[in-house]
C-alpha cells in the first residue's frame, strides 16, 4: 500500500535525535523514540548517510593537509651539502602541464554539473514515486536522461586526461622520482585520481542497482551521497592545482 | 578486602618511594657546567610530583578502605560534584604545572638558543652504523670537505668520514676513535650522521642531541672535571645499536694541548 | 514500506551470516575483542623473549634458538605495535565501544553496520600481515614501532628491513582505513541515533569517551596514512620525502634532499592522539566502573566530560614533546612543552574526581571494581612521570632512556590494560550471560597489579641511571652493568605477571561455557544495557525503544525505593537529571 510523503519528513525540533522534551507517542518521522524501531524512514536514512559522508570526508582532508603541509615544508627545506660544508635548497619547481590540467578541471566541473542534474533527477522521480502508482494518475513519459552514465563517462575522460597529463610529464623527463617537486606532483594528483576512482565505482555501483531494480529510496541515497563526495573532488582538485600552480 | 587493597596501594607506594629517596640507582655523577642547574630543577619536580604521588595514592588506599559497603555504612552521598572544588583544583593544578615548566625554562635556553662561545673547543662528532668518529679542524682552524661518495666504513678514521684529499683543508683534521677535550672550556660539537639517526648521549655532562643525516647540528656544554665518560647511542639505529659507543677523555688544558700538537704532528 | 537496507536487518540465519561475517555490532565487537585477546598474549610472548634475552643474552631458547642482536629489535619492534594497534585501539574501542554503544545510547545497531563488519575483517587482514613479516626473509623489521627514517626508509639498513618492513607498512596501512571506517560508525551512531531523552549530557561516560576517541582517529589516522604512503614510495619507487644524502654501509642511498624529521612530525602527530585513543576508553570505562559500584553518581560529570574533551583537542597540540632532541628549532620545542604541561590539568582534574567519586562511597569490591581502582593507581604513578618528560631540560637527560617505557608502560601497558579487564569483567555478564570467578578473579588482580608495579617502577630508576632503551644487550657500556641486577628482578616479575594472565584466560574461557548464569542486571547498575535481556537480543531491546528519563549515575538518589535509578525509569522515581 503506498503512502504519501510529500517531503523528506521534517524532524521535530525539540525531540529529534534524542533531546529531552515531551513527543505524543508516534509523531514524526524521525529517528529514535518512534514506537517502531524496526523501520528508519527514508528521510532518516538520508539525513544519516549524509552525516556519515561528513564525517568520511574529515580524514580525506586530514591526508590532503598532511601532503600539503609535507609539501610546503619540503619547499624550504634546507640540507647540508659535504661539498661545500654550507645549507642549501635544492627546490626545482617542475614545468606543470598547465593546459591540459585545465582541460582535466573543466570536464571535472562539467561531471559536477551532470552528477548535480542525476542527484535532482532521482530526488524528483523519489518525490514523484508515490503519485505514479496511483491508478490513472499520469504524469507523461518523463524521458530520463542519462546524467549518471554520462558523469562516469566523464569521470572516466579525467582519469584519461590526468594520464596524458603524466605522460606529458614523463616525456620531458619527470617521473616520480626525478626530484622533491616532481614527486609531489604525482603525489597529490595519483592520491586525488584514486579517490575519484572510488567515486567512479560508487556509481556504476548506483547504475547496476538501477538494472538490478533496487528500491528507488536506496539509489536515491547511493547518488545523493556519490554526488556531494563528487562535488568535494572537483573541490580538491581545484585546490591541487591552485597548489602546485601557485605555491611553488 | 579494603584493608587489603589499602596495604597493596600503600605498600607499592613506599616501596616505589623508598628507592627514589634512597637514590639507589639514580643519574651518573654530573661533570658538566649544566649539572647543578638541571639536576635543582629535577629535585624540584621530583619533590613535587613525589608529593602528589604519594597524596594520591595514600588518598586511594585510604578511601577504599574507609568508604567500604558495610552494613554499619551510611547511604552513600548523593552528590554530582561540587564546582567550586573543582575550580580550585584545577586552578592549581595549572599553575604548578605550568609553572613548574617555566621555571626550568631558562636552563633549556642556556643550552640551546645560543651559539657556542667563540673560543670553544671544536669537535665535528660524526655517527655511523656503529661507531663514533670525532674530528679537530687543525692549525687552519676548518674543517675540511667530506663527501658521502668518498666514505669507506672498513679504512676507519679519514676514510670512513669520506676526507677529501684534494681540499687542502683537510689535510691537516685529525680524526680519531675517541673524543678528548680540556676541561674547563665550552666544547661546541658539530654533530652529523651518515647513514641513519643516532643520538649522542654522555650521561656524566648531561648532554643529549640527535645526529641527523643531512643536518650538522651545533650544540655545546663545557666539562668541569677531568676523567673518562662513557658515550652512548641513544636512538635506535640498527642491530648493532646496543654497541655503538664511544669515550670522551676530560683533560687538562695542558694535557689537551701537547695531544693535539702531537695528533697534528702525525698528519703533516 | 520497511525497506530491508543495509543499517535495519532481521536476524541473521546460517553459521557465516551469524558468526562470520556478522553484520551485528554485538558480534563484531566480540570479533575485535577477541582478536585483541590472542594479539595480547602474542605481544606478551614478544616482550617475554625481550626481557629473558636482556638478562641472559647468549641463551638459546626452545622453540626460538638463539635470540641475535637484531632479532631482539625485531620483538621491540613487533610487540609494541603489536600491543598499541591490535591490542589498545582494538579491544576498548573497536571490542566494548561496538558492544556497548548502540545499546548504551538506546540504539538497535550501529549506523553503517556493513560498513561496520569491513572495518572489523579489514583488521584481521591487516593482523594477519603483520604477523607475516616474521615468517619472510629477513624476518621481521627493526626499526621500532615509531619507524623513524631513514632506518625504515633504507632497504639495506639493516635484517628485516627489506620485506618485512613493507608488510609492516602495509599492515598499519590497512589498519588505518579499517580504524576510519569504525570512527565513521562511532561518531554517526552517536550523533544521529541516541534514543528519546538520551542527550548528550545524559550519555554514559563511556559512550563520551568512544566518541571522542573516534573523532582523535578521525583527525589522527589519515596522517598516519600519509606518512606511510610517503615512506613506501622512498623505500620502493626511489623518492626522497625523507632521505637525504647519505650512505649506508659505505654505499651511496642514491637519495638526497629529504627529511628524517618531516617522518617524526607526521608520524607523531598521529601518534601523540593515539596514545590518548588508547587510554581514553579506559577511563570511560573506570568512570563507568567506580560510579556504579561506589554506589555514587561520578563526581563533576560534565567536568569529567569537559577534561575529556581538553585531553583530546589539547592532544593534537603536544606531538613536538616526542621530538626535543630531534635538531627540531628549540623555540618551537618550548612551545610544544607548554602545551604538554597543559594537558596534565584535565587528567589531574579526571583523577581529582575519580578520587571524589570514592569519598563518602559504599564501596563493593567486585571483581570490576578492583581494575578500576587499580587504573587510578597507575593512572597516578604513569601520570606523574610525564612532567619530568614535558620539560626538555629535564628531557636531556631523560630522553630514550628506560624512563620513558616505564612512563608510557605504566598508563598504556597497565593502566589501559587494565581497563580492559574491568571491562572484561563489568560486562562478561551481559555478554555472556554467566558470572565469571570471583576468587580466580581477586588472585589475578593482585598478582597483576603487584606484577606489573615491579616491572614498570623499576623502569624509572634504570632511566634515572642512564639505560638507553632498545639495547638489547647490556654487556658493552661500562655504567649498565650495575644495573643488570635490577633488569634480572624485572625479567622474573615479568615472568609470574605473564604467567598470571594465563588464571584470566581460564577464568574467561571457561566461565563463557561453564559460569553461574547472570542475572540481567547482577551489578544493579543504573545504564541502558542493564534494562534489557542477557545476553541483548539481535536488536538490542526486543522490539521496544527505550525512553530516557534520567542521568546515568542517579545511585543512593534520596527517596527513590532502591539505591539505584536507571536511565530508562519512569520519570516519577526521584528527581529526574
Amino acid at each position: 500500500m503506498a503512502s504519501f510523503t510529500p517531503t523528506i519528513p521534517a524532524p521535530h525540533p525539540t525531540t529529534s535525535r534524542g533531546k529531552r522534551g515531551d513527543l505524543p507517542p508516534g509523531a514524526g518521522g524521525g529517528d529514535g523514540g518512534r514506537p517502531d524501531p524496526g523501520s528508519p524512514d527514508y528521510g532518516a536514512r538520508l539525513r544519516r548517510a549524509r552525516l556519515g559522508l561528513a564525517v568520511a570526508l574529515t580524514p580525506i582532508m586530514m591526508l590532503f593537509v598532511a601532503f600539503t603541509s609535507a609539501y610546503i615544508v619540503r619547499q624550504g627545506l634546507p640540507t647540508f651539502d659535504p661539498n661545500t660544508n654550507t645549507v642549501v635548497h635544492d627546490w626545482i619547481p617542475v614545468r606543470l602541464p598547465t593546459l591540459l590540467f585545465l582541460v582535466n578541471t573543466c570536464v571535472l566541473l562539467l561531471s559536477s554539473v551532470t552528477i548535480e542534474r542525476a542527484r535532482r533527477q532521482l530526488r524528483r522521480q523519489v518525490a514523484l514515486e508515490p503519485v505514479q502508482s496511483i491508478p490513472g494518475v499520469s504524469l507523461g513519459t518523463e524521458r530520463k536522461f542519462p546524467w549518471l552514465a554520462l558523469t562516469i563517462v566523464l569521470g572516466l575522460c579525467f582519469l584519461a586526461g590526468q594520464w596524458l597529463a603524466w605522460s606529458d610529464l614523463a616525456a620531458r623527463g619527470f617521473y616520480v622520482a626525478t626530484g622533491p617537486s616532481s614527486s609531489f606532483v604525482y603525489l597529490l594528483t595519483g592520491a586525488h585520481a584514486v579517490h575519484l576512482l572510488g567515486g567512479i565505482l560508487a556509481l556504476l555501483a548506483a547504475g547496476v542497482s538501477v538494472v538490478l531494480n533496487r528500491p528507488l529510496a536506496s539509489r536515491r541515497i547511493v547518488v545523493d551521497i556519490t554526488a556531494w563526495y563528487w562535488h568535494f573532488m572537483a573541490l580538491l582538485w581545484i585546490y591541487i592545482l591552485a597548489l602546485l600552480e601557485f605555491a611553488r | 578486602m579494603g584493608l587489603v587493597l589499602l596495604c597493596v596501594i600503600w605498600l607499592i607506594t613506599f616501596a616505589s618511594t623508598y628507592f627514589f629517596i634512597a637514590k639507589t640507582w639514580w643519574f651518573p655523577h654530573g661533570a658538566s657546567a649544566s649539572t647543578a642547574a638541571l639536576d635543582h630543577q629535577f629535585a624540584v619536580t621530583f619533590i613535587l610530583m613525589g608529593v602528589i604521588f604519594v597524596a594520591a595514592q595514600l588518598a586511594l588506599g585510604y578511601f577504599v578502605w574507609k568508604y567500604r559497603d558495610q552494613p554499619s555504612a551510611a547511604r552513600a552521598d548523593y552528590s554530582h560534584g561540587h564546582l567550586g572544588l573543582e575550580i580550585v583544583w584545577t586552578t592549581l593544578t595549572a599553575i604548578l604545572f605550568i609553572g613548574l615548566n617555566l621555571m626550568g625554562s631558562p636552563i633549556w635556553a642556556a643550552e640551546r638558543f645560543r651559539p657556542a662561545v667563540d673560543d670553544a673547543t671544536r669537535v665535528e662528532v660524526t655517527a655511523m652504523q656503529f661507531a663514533w668518529y670525532f674530528r679537530y679542524p687543525g692549525p687552519d682552524g676548518k674543517f675540511g670537505i667530506a663527501k658521502p661518495e668518498l666514505e669507506d666504513p672498513s679504512a676507519g678514521g679519514e676514510a670512513a668520514l669520506g676526507l677529501d684529499p684534494a681540499d687542502p683543508a683537510s689535510k691537516d683534521d685529525v680524526v680519531t676513535g675517541i673524543m678528548e677535550v680540556p676541561v674547563g672550556r665550552e666544547v661546541e660539537v658539530i654533530l652529523r650522521a651518515h647513514d641513519v639517526i643516532h643520538s649522542f648521549f654522555i650521561p656524566a655532562m648531561r648532554f643529549k642531541q640527535d645526529a641527523v643525516p643531512g643536518l650538522a647540528i651545533h650544540m655545546h656544554f663545557t666539562p668541569t672535571e677531568t676523567g673518562d665518560f662513557e658515550i652512548a647511542c641513544a636512538e635506535l639505529c640498527g642491530l648493532g645499536h646496543y654497541k655503538m659507543h664511544g669515550m670522551l677523555k676530560v683533560v687538562s688544558q695542558d694535557e689537551f694541548d701537547k695531544w693535539l700538537a702531537a695528533r697534528e704532528a702525525e698528519k703533516q | 514500506m520497511v525497506a530491508q537496507e543495509s543499517h535495519q536487518h532481521s536476524a541473521p540465519q546460517g553459521f557465516i551470516r551469524k558468526y562470520v561475517f556478522s553484520l551485528d555490532h554485538k558480534v563484531i565487537g566480540l570479533q575485535y575483542y577477541f582478536l585483541a585477546l590472542t594479539a595480547v598474549f602474542v605481544g606478551m610472548f614478544l616482550s617475554l623473549l625481550m626481557r629473558i634475552h636482556l638478562i641472559w643474552p647468549t641463551a638459546i631458547l626452545p622453540l626460538v634458538g638463539e635470540i641475535k642482536p637484531e632479532t631482539y629489535l625485531a620483538l621491540v619492534t613487533m610487540h609494541g605495535t603489536i600491543m598499541v594497534f591490535f591490542v589498545l585501539t582494538t579491544a576498548p574501542q573497536g571490542g566494548f565501544g561496538n558492544y556497548f554503544l548502540p545499546i548504551q545510547i538506546g540504539a538497535p545497531d550501529m549506523a553503517f553496520p556493513v560498513l561496520n563488519m569491513l572495518s572489523f575483517w579489514t583488521t584481521f587482514v591487516a593482523y594477519v600481515v603483520m604477523l607475516s613479516a616474521f615468517f619472510v626473509v629477513g624476518g621481521a623489521p627493526l626499526h621500532g614501532w615509531t619507524g623513524y627514517a631513514p632506518l625504515s626508509a633504507l632497504q639495506s639498513a639493516g635484517p628485516g628491513q627489506g620485506l618485512g618492513a613493507d608488510l609492516w607498512i602495509t599492515s598499519i596501512a590497512l589498519f588505518c582505513i579499517a580504524s576510519l571506517m569504525g570512527a565513521l560508525n562511532f561518531i554517526t551512531t552517536t550523533l544521529d541515533m541516541r534514543a528519546r531523552g538520551m542527550s548528550m549530557m545524559r550519555m554514559p561516560l563511556t559512550c563520551w569517551s568512544w566518541f571522542i576517541t573516534a573523532i582523535l582517529g578521525l583527525l589522527a589516522f589519515g596522517v598516519l596514512l600519509s606518512a606511510g604512503i610517503l615512506l613506501l614510495m622512498d623505500r620502493n619507487i626511489g623518492t626522497s620525502f625523507f632521505l637525504p644524502l647519505g650512505t649506508i654501509n659505505g654505499q651511496l642511498t642514491g637519495h638526497k634532499g629529504g627529511s628524517p624529521l618531516l617522518w617524526q612530525h607526521l608520524f607523531w602527530f598521529f601518534g601523540h592522539p593515539e596514545v590518548y585513543i588508547a587510554i581514553l576508553p579506559g577511563m570511560g570505562v573506570a568512570s563507568q566502573v567506580l560510579s556504579t559500584f561506589s554506589r555514587k553518581p561520578i563526581f563533576g560529570y560534565k567536568a569529567m566530560v569537559y577534561a575529556m574533551l581538553a585531553i583530546g583537542l589539547l592532544g593534537f597540540m603536544v606531538w613536538g614533546h616526542h621530538m626535543f632532541m630531534s635538531g627540531m628549532s628549540p623555540y618551537t620545542a618550548f612551545a610544544f612543552s607548554i602545551m604538554t604541561m597543559a594537558i596534565g590539568v584535565p587528567s589531574a582534574i579526571k583523577t581529582f574526581n575519580w578520587l571524589g567519586t570514592l569519598h563518602k562511597a559504599r564501596i563493593r569490591f567486585q571483581s570490576p571494581m578492583l581494575f578500576a581502582i587499580g587504573f587510578v593507581s597507575l593512572f597516578v604513578s604513569g601520570g606523574l612521570s610525564g612532567p619530568f618528560l614535558a620539560q626538555p631540560a629535564l628531557d636531556i637527560p631523560l630522553h630514550d632512556t628506560a624512563f620513558v617505557p616505564g612512563h608510557f608502560h605504566l598508563i598504556m601497558g597497565v593502566a589501559a590494560i587494565f581497563g580492559i579487564f574491568a571491562a572484561t569483567y563489568y560486562w562478561f555478564p551481559k555478554m555472556f550471560g554467566r558470572m565469571m570467578n570471583e576468587k580466580l578473579a581477586r588472585i589475578h588482580f593482585f598478582l597483576t597489579l603487584i606484577g606489573t608495579y615491579s616491572v614498570f617502577m623499576p623502569m624509572h630508576y634504570l632511566g634515572l641511571a642512564g639505560q638507553p632503551r632498545r639495547y638489547s644487550q647490556l654487556t658493552e657500556l661500562a655504567y649498565l652493568h650495575p644495573l643488570i641486577g635490577l633488569n634480572t628482578f624485572m625479567t622474573y616479575a615479568a615472568i609470574i605477571t605473564v604467567a598470571a594472565q594465563l588464571i584470566f584466560l581460564c577464568n574467561l574461557v571457561w566461565s563463557m561455557f561453564k559460569g553461574p548464569k547472570a542475572s540481567d542486571n547482577p551489578w544493579e547498575a543504573t545504564t541502558l544495557e542493564w534494562t534489557t535481556a542477557t545476553p541483548p537480543p539481535h536488536d538490542n531491546f526486543g522490539g521496544r525503544t527505550p525512553v530516557v528519563n534520567h542521568g546515568p549515575y542517579e545511585y543512593s538518589v534520596p527517596g527513590a525505593p532502591r539505591d539505584y535509578v536507571m536511565q530508562s525509569d519512569p520519570a516519577t522515581v526521584a528527581a529526574a537529571h
